[in-house]
This record gives structure tokens, C-alpha cells and sequence, in this order.
């Protein structure tokens, strides 16, 4: 399994909802008192309708003359009531927040180490971006729901009730009423919102394509001067840029439909009570007071419906970002940490084991077919063989970035599965080709193999590397900057800092993926001089194009279509015939003027 | 100074008037007939209360008094309610409408602008800024600019509606007016006092956010590393700090709502409470009757929906502050690419002259202390035809150089001259025409083969092969699903880096460049591979007699050098010598070391054998190396 999990894609809302209320018990926290106090926000929306009732009812009296000292104190009971109404309002608000985002934090925080946690393979077969927006826009889409849309709901569902009671309080036959007005609406928003949900899936695709196009040209800049093709990328731009407004106005156009609709069902529905009411008034069933509250209480039923289908939308969106995020964490991590149940290894040389180990990416061919290696603990070992014929493989399966189709990899005799991360990433430590830096000092990404290690360390460091001319010719030395990504750097000279990092982390086995490959050759032997020096003690394996490391190596390794095809010291491969005799002589024949 | 870090200045408010401003200018027609449905439905809204009133004191109240009524006056007030709502209907329907299109229009005018002036700026600018930043200016930034418009037209409406309201409860009773007066202020004059609490707490959740996002995105583009070096408890705390910093920021804006909504929305019901009280002490004195305290009562409650979205748009202006600062700080950059207006000559390879060029890259953030020349007093130049290897130790500004031949970046001091003229004097395009790099680190577009082949050009499929061809990658592209039809995936993701590579060169040679530079440009390509994409290069060099193509070619292998009539050997940013392959190997010690690194090494191993010299080497290094640990 390497694709995120999608299970959960297919599962019910109300699953979605109970499933990451259960992984977040932080949102369960106080949800009783939260939900008492919106209860007692929502019930003060009828103050006012039972207060002009009042009013109308008994404070003017049938005579016209007013009783104003009973307006006088319903008006203060009400206002008490209004205030109380708005006090718990903000305790409810304040809590809300509070659950929510607690709850949001430590829900954005798990799903970051669980992307960490998840194999290489499953890492890199997500788009980029996809990861990062699980972890900041797919929850930001749960905040707003939580906070705004789904308080809202409470609210809007709160609030059709307690109105409804009020209502059949006052009058059954025309409580009916109102409810028949607005209940074919609801129907009708119910399916309607299914085409607003549809229409914004469009935007966010478009969205999505939009993003990628105006990435390429910030990322693709310098390939964009250099080839002039600056109109070609603005008009691939405007193109995603349009169609996202297109889908956007689309949208919108839906969406506005949903107000006058309930702008004239409310007018129906009001036009009918004042009908009826009066009728039923005349028939001596209902007081004036009543009949008015019913005008306030129809108002009551507006803004739920105009926000029905934003709020339905925006539900879905946010138990879709929740399924998504639920996606991560329910992926198991196919190259899992043993933890505490696994064996910690003593430090000290490493020997490697391959036992009938086979491998193939998900839905590709096999590519690498019953190896079977040893390699001897203080061995310097170089993987050669053509593009394609299994060396990368061989060094994930090895550092287990990945682990085997088939077979098993034991180091120090014992298998690599049962290795606890903490003791494996401390001991087997592998450089690859591209050298990411983080956006922070030269010293600081050194250190990165080794946390604590001094600024002495590190110069120290970078000259057993034979790195310090280097070091001194750039202006601040160890404090210099190297920018996004190590962008203000040479593709060399981040293969220099890459290595010195996995220098200082100072492990028993070293891997080294074509580490050196934009490094210039002098530079290259004298690394390798430093490096065959301290590693006399360890174990290292070097992949590499140039030759030169597999002169350099006790034994060579050479791969040819996913099989270990020789092995042997340099000087005994170069002289029978076959694939590394052939590698070689290309080799050679490129030393040559 | 980067545009991100710009501060938002105290006159929030009336900056969000002047970016509301621009919108208003650039779409007039949209935003009057946004603006006219609103006022529409301002007035609907009044008009239905006053409605509601009459329909209270001339046909419900006489009915509830006399015991009957007619069908005429039922009919009529039934007509009359959804008459009215018809044409607040309308204007609803429209404000939403054309609000939104107003909204979506300055946002899709200004990510064309922003992505546009990106294309323009210089690589320069583009160095001192980071992708994510570029990135959300062209998306949330500009989102956020024009995010007040979608209220906009409602909350003029509101305005409107207010003056028309106050008006008709003037009219009504001039007593009850005075809470009227006394509350519309209120809730205006909290709406202030509200965003002005907001802007700073929301700023900051706004910068939280992108920082979070920022860290999200670094450690997840380093996951190699991270795993392989076992750091992902330590990038959990670094990701652990900026969330919770987020979220006690979100807390903080919860804090602020959730205190002014519920009072925002108290305000009008203790209005409606206040006119029930006075207006039962006017209707004992006779000045006004039941039906006008319904109209009243009832105008309050329908305000106080609308009159939020003064605060819906109040509470969008910071958001709006920021990101219009931020855009206009990408619109605004200078520094563009001045280009000239001469053409260069077409048909023979063209004549490269370096003098005298210098350069440093400017440190991000502007900091001048932390940027270094990369290039000192460079001079060297290539005759048409010939080719030319830049060799030299790791560091020593190679690279930038050949982004300066093909004015990717200009000098500070110096000029580049491609036959004669300078490059700064060329046309737009004319370089690009003239030149073509292949850069270090390769980059494909989510495109086809052919397209991230072509860039654009109409060739014909010939002219493609013939460039994979010589690039030695029509066999792959051949055995892919879709032929040259194939999609490579975001960034090539689908290739392996030696085939990305090919494909790159593909592009490059498929125009027939006059001046070709390759940067180090077969360094993923095994060495098989790459003697047979050499040597096409040579057969096809030959077969133009030389005059296809002038070439510049970062090398350090002697197969590559070997292809070069001349070779400069660049040291610290400077020409260290220049002349034949065998001059330099005789004079020049670091060229000499450099080329000859691996055959040395060689030696060494041989001699090593007997007089155990590297032993001793070793010694030093492991006695270093034992203290280290």
C-alpha cells in the first residue's frame, strides 16, 4: 500500500463526524455546556415576537388605553432576557473557540507526524502540496465549519424550533401554515444544494489547476527566460485563471438563488398568515398580539433558509477536509517503526545481510530479482551499473526507506524490520543525490545530523572533509546563509553541506546515493580520502557513475537489470569481460583527450 | 524589502476605502448595478415594514375590533406583502450577483497581473524571494485584496436603508425616532470599535497561517533527509510551536467575535424593546397607533440582519489592507529587464564576447553584508563555431555564469556581447532566440514530451525526434505509452533524473541554438549514455563544418573537454587561465589537479600499496576524527 488510504472516501458523513470526533476527544471537551448555553442563545431570538404579543395583547388593551406599567415591566423582563441571551452567546462563542481550535491544533500537529511517519514511497506518490494542505487547509476548513457553518446550524435548527413551539403555542392551524409555506423549500434546498456542492467541486478543481500553472512559472522561471517562453506560460495562466472565475461566477449565480427564493416563500407565508390569521381572529380563535408575533416569528425562518445551502456546502467541505485528514492518519505506515518491541543495535561496524531480496514499485515491473549480498562490517563497497538497473533500490531497501517485495535485509543478523527507527537512523545514515537544505545558515543545516553539536564541531568537521577552503572563501563562513531549498548555493556545494551533515551524524554505515555527482573532481577525491579514512571503521557503500569511487572501493557491486551480475575488487572486474569491464572502458575512454 | 513584511499602517480603515476604491474604478458598470439592486432592496425592506403597519392598522386590527372583514382588504394586503417581496426579491437576487462578479473579476485580473509581472521581473528578484511567498501572493493575497467586495454593495445598501428608515420612522413618530438614533449609531459605532479590536488579532492568525503552512511545506519537500537522519521528532516540535502559536491566535479573534456578534445582535432587540415601551406611552397620548409601533418594531427587527454587513465588510478590511500591500508590492517591484531594440543576425553561429563582468547574488532579505561577488573581472570570449569549456573547482561561479551569457541575470559591471551587441540592447526574445542554456538542475512542465520539447514552437514531429535523437532519448520517448503524446507529470515526476535530463537537452538543441551552453548538463546520465550524446553532439558539429553552433560547456570530464577548442578555468569567482587543454595542463596547478584528480588518486592507490603513505593519512584524519566523536 503506498497511495494514501481512501477507505474512508467512500464512508458516510455521520461515520466521518463520529470516527474523528472519536481520534479528537479534544472537541468532546465541555460539548454538554457549550451546547446548553447555545440552547439558551438560540431560545432568546423569541423574546421579541412574545414581547410585542404582550404588548399588543394586554399592555394596549382593547380600549386604547394603554396599560403602561405592564409594558414597563414585560419590556425589562425582556431586555433581562435579551441580555442574558447575548452574555451566554459570548460564553458559548469563547468555549467554542477554544474546544475547537485545541482540538484543531493537536489534530494538525498528529497529522504532520503522521506524514513524517508514512514510507518514502507513499510520501512521494502524493502531488506536492497535497500533504501540506492536510495539514493547514483541510483543517482550516474544519475550523470554519466548526466555528461559523456548524454553530450556525445549531443556531438555524435551535431556532426553527423554538419558534415552531412558540408558534403552535399561539395558534396550531397557522403554525401549519407557515410550515407548509417553507417546507417545500427545504426540499427544494436539499436538492439544490447538491448542484451548488457540484459546482463548487468545480471551482476547487479549477483552483487546483490554476495553482499548478502559477507555480511552474515561479518555479520554472529561469527555464521560461531562457527559452523566451514568457507570453506561452502567461496565456496558460489567464486560461486557469479564467476558467476558476468562470466556475467561481457559476457558483455564485446558484447561490443567489437561494435568497430570492426565500425572500418570496417568506412573503407567501406572511401574506397567508395575515389571511388566515384574520380570519381565525374574526372567528374569535386568535388575539391581535398573536396574530403580529407570528409576523416577527415568519422573520425568524428567513435566515436559516438564505443560509441553508452555504452551510450544507460548507458542511460537506469540511467533513470532506476531515475525511481527508482522517486519510492520513488511517494510512498504517507500510515501513513501520517497531518502537519499543523492536532490538536496539550496539554501535560499532555494520555488516549487511540480503537474503533472496526482490522488489517492485506499486503496479511496475520487478526490479530488482533475488539479490543476495553479504557485506563484511569495515568494507567499502561501490553499487555500479547502468541508469535503471536497480542501484537506488538496492540503497532504499538497504537504509530501509522502503522495505522488500520478497526476502529479507539483516543487519549485525538481525532483520532490518525489527530495528527501532531510533537505533537504525542513528547507525545507517544515507545521502542522496539531491542534497535538500533547509532555509536557514550553513551551520544550522550541519548540525542537523547532530543537534548540540558546537560551531568547533562543525568547522572541525568541514575540514577532516577537507572542506575548510571552501568554508573560508564564502563571506560568512559557517553563519552564511544558503536560502530556500540551499537555492543560493551551487548544486555542488549543497552536495558538500549534504555530506557534511551526514558526516556529523557520524553513523556505522554510511550510504551515499550519487552524492557527489555535481562535486568537481578534486574536490571529489579529497572527500573520498577523508571519507575512506574515518569510514575504515565502519562500513560504506557508495553508488556512483564515476568509476573513480569503484577504484577506490574493496569491492565493487555491479547491478545489470535488477540482479547482482558481478562482484569483486576493482582490479579483478576491469580485467574479465563483461558489464562492468564495459562500464569501465566508457569511463576510461571519457578520461581521455 | 521583501512585500510580506510590510507593515499595516494604523489608517487601516481608510486604506481599505482606497484599495475598495481601485475596484470600484475598475469595474463601474458592475459595481453601479451591484450597488442599484441593493438600494432596491434596501428600500423593499423599508417598504415592507411599512407594509406590515398598514396591513396591521387597516386590515387586521378594524377585523379583530368590528368582528368581519371583506375579501377586497384580505386580497389587498396579501398582494401588497408579495408584491413587495417580488422586488426585494430582485434586488437581492441581483446585489449577490453582480457583487460576486465584481469580486471574481479584480480577482482574476490581479492573479493575470501578478503572475504576468513574475514572468517579467528579473531572475534577481526572483532569487530574493521564496516560491511559497510568490505563491500565495498570486492566490491568498489577492483573494484576501478584494474579499470585501462580495458585502460591499450590501453594506452601501445598508446605508441606504438606513437613511431611507430613519426617514420613515421620523415620519412615523419623532419620539420613537430617538431610539432609532440612539441605536443605529450604536451598532455603527461598535462596528468600529470592533474592527478596530479585530485587525491587529486577525493580522496575526493571517501571518500565523502562512508561517504554519511555510514549515508544513519545507519539511515535507526535506522528508528524505528528515527520515534518513531520524529528525522527525524535532520537525514536529518546529511544526508543534507554529500551531499552537495559530491556534492561541485564533482563540484571540474567537475572543473578539464572539463578544461583539452576540452584543451586534442585542442591540436592535433592546431597540425593538425600548420602542415597544415609548411607543405604548405615545399611543396613550394619541400620537400615533398600533399599526405605526408594528412598522416600527418590525423595521428594527428586519435591520438587524442587513446592518451586520457593515461589519462583515469592516471586519474584511485588514485582511484586505494586507494582501493589497502585498500584491502591490509584487505590481510595484522595479528592476525589471530593460530590453533593447536591436535584432541579432540570423543563420551562423554566433560570436560570444565576456568582458570584464562582475556579480554578486543579493541576499534574500536585502541583508548587502551576507551577499559575495560570484563572478570578479571575467573576460573570455568564443569565436562562431568554436567551443568552449569553463572548468573549475566546485563553487567557483560557473553556473552564474552561464546564466549571464544567455541574460538570464545582467552584470553589475561588465558586458556580454552575443555578435557584437550587447545583450542588454537586445530585443525581447532576441536572446532567447539566438541562445539556448541547459541548466544544471532540470526542469519539466506538467506538459506532453513534445510540449516540454517545443515550449510553444510549431515544428514539425521530425525536428523533435531528430533533437531526441541527438540527446539520446528517442529511445526512451519511443517506449513510453503515449509516444512524444505522453504526459510527463508534474515536474517530469513520471522520468527518472537522467531522462529528465535528456529531454532537457532535447529542448535545446531542437532549436537550433547559435550559441548552446550546457551546464554540466549530462551529470544524471550514466557514462555510457553520455559518450554516445557527446559524440552525436561532435558528428553533428562536424557536419555543419562547424558552423552550426558556438558552445560553451561546464566540464569535468575530459571527454567533455575534449570537445572544446579553448578551455577557461574559472578559480573563486575569477579567470584563472585560459588557453588549449594541454597549455593549462602544463601552467595552471589547480586546473591541472582538478582534471588530473582521478588519474592521481589512481597513482596514489598504486604507490600507497608499498609505502603505505595513505596509512599515515589515514592516521591523521582518524586522530581528528576520534576526537570529533
Amino acid at each position: 500500500m503506498t497511495a494514501l488510504s481512501d477507505i474512508s472516501v467512500r464512508e458516510g458523513a455521520i461515520s466521518t463526524l463520529r470516527r474523528g470526533l472519536r481520534l479528537s476527544p479534544e472537541f468532546r471537551a465541555g460539548l454538554a455546556g457549550t451546547l446548553l448555553l447555545a440552547l439558551v442563545a438560540t431560545a432568546g431570538r423569541i423574546v421579541v415576537p412574545i414581547a410585542v404579543q404582550q404588548t399588543i395583547d394586554k399592555g394596549l388593551g382593547d380600549a386604547g388605553s394603554p396599560d403602561v406599567g405592564f409594558v414597563r415591566t414585560a419590556v425589562l423582563l425582556c431586555a433581562v432576557a435579551v441580555l442574558l441571551t447575548a452574555l451566554s452567546a459570548y460564553a458559548m462563542n469563547v468555549r467554542l473557540y477554544k474546544t475547537s481550535e485545541g482540538g484543531l491544533a493537536a489534530l494538525r500537529i498528529r497529522a504532520f507526524r503522521h506524514v513524517h511517519d508514512l514510507s518514502m514511497l507513499t510520501q512521494s506518490g502524493e502531488r506536492r502540496g497535497a500533504l501540506v494542505s492536510r495539514v493547514t487547509g483541510d483543517v482550516d476548513q474544519i475550523s470554519q465549519f466548526m466555528q461559523f457553518g456548524g454553530l450556525m446550524f445549531i443556531v438555524s435548527l435551535g431556532q426553527l424550533v423554538v419558534a415552531s413551539v412558540l408558534m403552535l403555542v399561539y395558534s396550531w392551524p397557522l403554525a401549519l401554515l407557515v410550515w407548509a409555506a417553507f417546507l417545500p423549500l427545504t426540499f427544494a434546498l436539499r436538492r439544490f444544494q447538491r448542484l451548488v456542492s457540484a459546482a463548487y467541486t468545480r471551482v476547487r478543481e479549477r483552483m487546483g489547476d490554476l495553482l499548478s500553472a502559477v507555480s511552474e512559472s515561479v518555479v520554472g522561471a529561469s527555464v521560461i527566460r531562457a527559452y523566451g517562453s514568457e507570453e506561452r506560460t502567461a496565456r496558460k495562466v489567464d486560461a486557469t485563471v479564467d476558467e476558476h472565475r468562470r466556475a467561481q461566477t457559476r457558483a455564485q449565480a446558484l447561490v443567489a438563488m437561494t435568497f430570492p427564493a426565500s425572500e418570496i416563500v417568506a412573503a407567501v407565508a406572511t401574506a397567508a398568515v395575515v389571511v388566515a390569521g384574520t380570519l381565525l381572529g374574526v372567528g374569535g380563535h386568535l388575539t391581535a398580539g398573536e396574530l403580529v408575533a407570528f409576523l416577527f416569528l415568519v422573520t425568524l425562518f428567513v435566515s436559516p433558509m438564505q443560509t441553508a445551502t452555504e452551510v450544507l456546502n460548507e458542511a460537506q467541505n469540511a467533513i470532506a477536509g476531515w475525511r481527508r485528514v482522517l486519510g492520513v492518519l488511517d494510512t498504517v505506515p507500510d515501513v513501520a517503526d517497531p518502537g519499543d518491541g523492536g532490538e536496539t543495535l550496539p554501535r560499532g561496524p555494520i555488516e549487511v545481510r540480503f537474503e533472496h531480496v526482490g522488489f517492485a514499485y506499486p503496479e511496475g515491473p520487478p526490479v530488482l530479482h533475488d539479490v543476495n549480498v553479504e557485506i563484511a562490517p569495515r568494507t567499502r563497497v561501490a553499487v555500479v551499473g547502468q541508469t535503471g538497473s536497480g542501484k537506488t533500490t538496492f540503497a532504499k531497501l538497504l537504509t530501509r526507506l522502503m522495505d522488500p517485495a520478497s526476502g529479507r535485509v539483516l543487519v549485525d543478523g538481525v532483520p532490518l524490520d525489527r530495528v527501532r527507527f531510533s537505533s537504525l537512523r542513528e547507525r545507517i545514515v544515507m545521502v542522496p543525490q539531491d542534497g535538500f537544505l533547509f532555509d536557514a545558515t550553513l551551520a544550522d543545516n550541519v548540525r542537523y545530523g547532530r543537534p548540540g553539536a558546537t560551531d568547533e564541531e562543525l568547522s572541525r568537521a568541514m575540514a577532516e572533509l577537507g572542506l575548510a577552503d571552501w568554508l573560508e572563501g564564502l563571506p560568512l563562513g559557517l553563519a552564511t546563509p544558503v536560502g530556500q531549498r540551499g537555492e543560493s548555493l551551487s548544486a555542488g556545494e549543497r552536495q558538500l553541506v549534504a555530506l557534511a551533515r551526514a558526516y556529523v551524524a557520524d553513523p556505522d554505515l554510511l550510504v551515499l546515493d550519487e552524492a557527489t555527482s555535481a562535486v568537481d573532481p578534486a574536490t571529489e577525491v579529497r572527500i573520498q580520502r577523508a571519507l575512506d579514512g574515518v569510514t575504515r571503521g565502519r562500513t560504506a557503500i557508495s553508488i556512483a557513475h564515476r568509476m573513480s569511487t569503484a577504484e577506490a572501493a574493496d569491492e565493487v557491486i555491479v547491478f545489470d537489470a535488477g540482479r547482482i551480475v558481478q562482484r569483486g575488487p576493482h582490479a579483478d572486474l576491469a580485467a574479465e569481460p563483461g558489464v562492468y569491464a564495459d562500464l569501465y572502458a566508457s569511463w576510461m575512454a571519457q578520461r581521455e583527450i | 524589502m521583501p512585500p510580506g513584511s510590510r507593515r499595516v499602517s494604523p489608517h487601516v480603515l481608510r486604506e481599505g476605502m482606497g484599495v475598495l476604491w481601485v475596484a470600484v474604478k475598475a469595474e463601474p458598470r458592475v459595481f453601479a448595478v451591484s450597488v442599484l439592486a441593493s438600494a432596491l432592496y434596501a428600500a423593499m425592506t423599508v417598504a415592507t415594514a411599512q407594509v406590515l403597519g398598514w396591513v396591521t392598522e387597516h386590515v387586521m386590527l378594524p377585523a379583530f375590533r368590528s368582528g368581519h372583514t371583506t375579501a377586497g382588504a384580505l386580497s389587498g394586503a396579501a398582494a401588497a406583502i408579495v408584491g413587495v417581496a417580488l422586488f426585494k426579491a430582485l434586488g437581492v437576487a441581483g446585489r449577490r450577483y453582480y457583487a460576486g462578479l465584481m469580486q471574481y473579476r479584480m480577482q482574476a485580473r490581479y492573479r493575470r497581473e501578478v503572475t504576468r509581472q513574475y514572468l517579467r521581473l528579473p531572475l534577481a528578484w526572483h532569487h530574493r524571494h521564496p516560491t511559497g511567498q510568490l505563491l500565495s501572493n498570486a492566490n491568498a493575497d489577492v483573494e484576501a485584496a478584494w474579499a470585501p467586495i462580495a458585502p460591499l454593495p450590501m453594506a452601501v445598501g445598508v446605508v441606504f436603508m438606513l437613511l431611507i428608515a430613519a426617514v420613515s420612522i421620523v415620519a412615523t413618530d419623532a419620539a420613537v425616532a430617538v431610539v432609532g438614533f440612539l441605536v443605529f449609531p450604536a451598532i455603527a459605532l461598535l462596528n468600529v470599535v470592533y474592527q478596530r479590536r479585530l485587525s491587529p488579532v486577525a493580522t496575526r492568525a493571517q501571518q500565523l497561517r502562512a508561517e504554519v503552512s511555510e514549515v508544513a511545506h519545507e519539511s515535507f519537500e526535506g522528508g528524505l533527509v528528515v527520515k534518513t537522519l531520524g529528525r522527525e521528532g524535532s520537525e514536529t516540535e518546529r511544526f508543534a510551536a507554529g500551531a499552537e502559536a495559530l491556534r492561541d491566535a485564533n482563540v484571540a479573534v474567537g475572543r473578539v467575535r464572539g463578544l461583539f456578534d452576540p452584543i451586534l445582535e442585542a442591540l436592535p432587540n433592546l431597540g425593538v424593546l425600548a420602542v415597544l415601551l415609548i411607543g405604548s406611552v405615545r399611543l396613550e397620548s394619541g400620537a400615533m397607533n398600533a399599526g405605526d409601533l408594528v412598522h416600527v418594531a418590525y423595521l428594527f427587527t428586519l435591520l438587524a440582519w442587513p446592518i451586520r454587513a457593515l461589519g462583515w465588510v469592516l471586519a474584511e478590511v485588514p485582511r484586505s489592507v494586507v494582501g493589497w500591500t502585498r500584491v502591490r508590492g509584487v505590481l510595484d517591484a522595479g528592476g525589471s529587464l530593460p530590453f533593447g531594440t536591436d535584432g541579432l543576425d540570423a543563420g551562423r553561429a554566433a560570436a560570444l564576447e565576456v568582458s570584464g563582468v562582475r556579480f554578486g547574488y543579493e541576499a534574500p532579505g536585502g541583508d548587502e553584508g551576507a551577499g559575495r561577488d560570484v563572478l570578479r573581472d571575467v573576460s573570455f570570449g568564443a569565436s562562431p563555431g568554436r567551443t568552449v569549456a569553463l572548468v573549475g573547482p566546485t563553487g567557483s561561479g560557473k553556473s552564474t555564469l552561464t546564466s549571464l551569457l544567455v541574460r538570464l541575470v545582467d552584470p553589475a559591471v561588465g558586458t556580454v556581447l552575443l555578435d557584437g551587441v550587447d545583450v542588454r540592447d537586445v530585443r525581447r526574445g532576441g536572446v532567447a532566440e539566438a541562445a539556448a542554456l541547459v541548466p544544471q538542475q532540470t526542469f519539466l512542465f506538467d506538459d506532453t514530451v513534445r510540449g516540454n520539447v517545443t515550449l510553444g514552437l510549431e515544428l514539425p514531429d521530425e525536428r523533435v525526434w531528430e533533437a531526441l535523437r541527438l540527446a539520446q532519448a528517442d529511445g526512451f520517448v519511443a517506449a513510453l505509452p503515449g509516444g512524444l503524446d505522453t504526459k510527463v507529470g508534474e515536474r517530469g515526476a513520471t522520468l527518472s533524473g537522467g531522462q529528465r535530463q535528456r529531454l532537457a537537452l532535447a529542448r535545446a538543441l531542437v532549436r537550433r541554438p547559435r550559441l548552446l551552453v550546457l551546464d554540466d548538463a549530462t551529470s544524471s546520465v550514466d557514462p555510457q549514455v553520455e559518450a554516445r550524446i557527446l559524440r552525436s553532439l561532435r558528428e553533428a558539429q562536424a557536419a555543419e563544418g562547424g558552423g552550426g553552433a558556438t558552445v560553451i560547456v561546464v566540464a569535468y570530464r575530459k571527454a567533455t573537454i575534449a570537445l572544446a577548442d579553448e578551455v577557461v578555468y574559472l578559480e573563486h569567482g575569477t579567470v584563472a587561465d585560459r588557453g588549449a587543454h594541454a597549455e593549462l595542463l602544463e601552467r595552471s596547478p589547480g586546473y591541472r589537479d582538478l582534471v588530473n584528480a582521478y588519474e592521481r588518486a589512481e597513482a596514489e592507490r598504486d604507490g600507497a600499496d608499498g609505502a603505505g603513505a595513505v596509512e599515515e593519512a589515514v592516521e591523521a584524519v582518524e586522530g581528528g576524527e576520534g576526537a570529533f566523536r
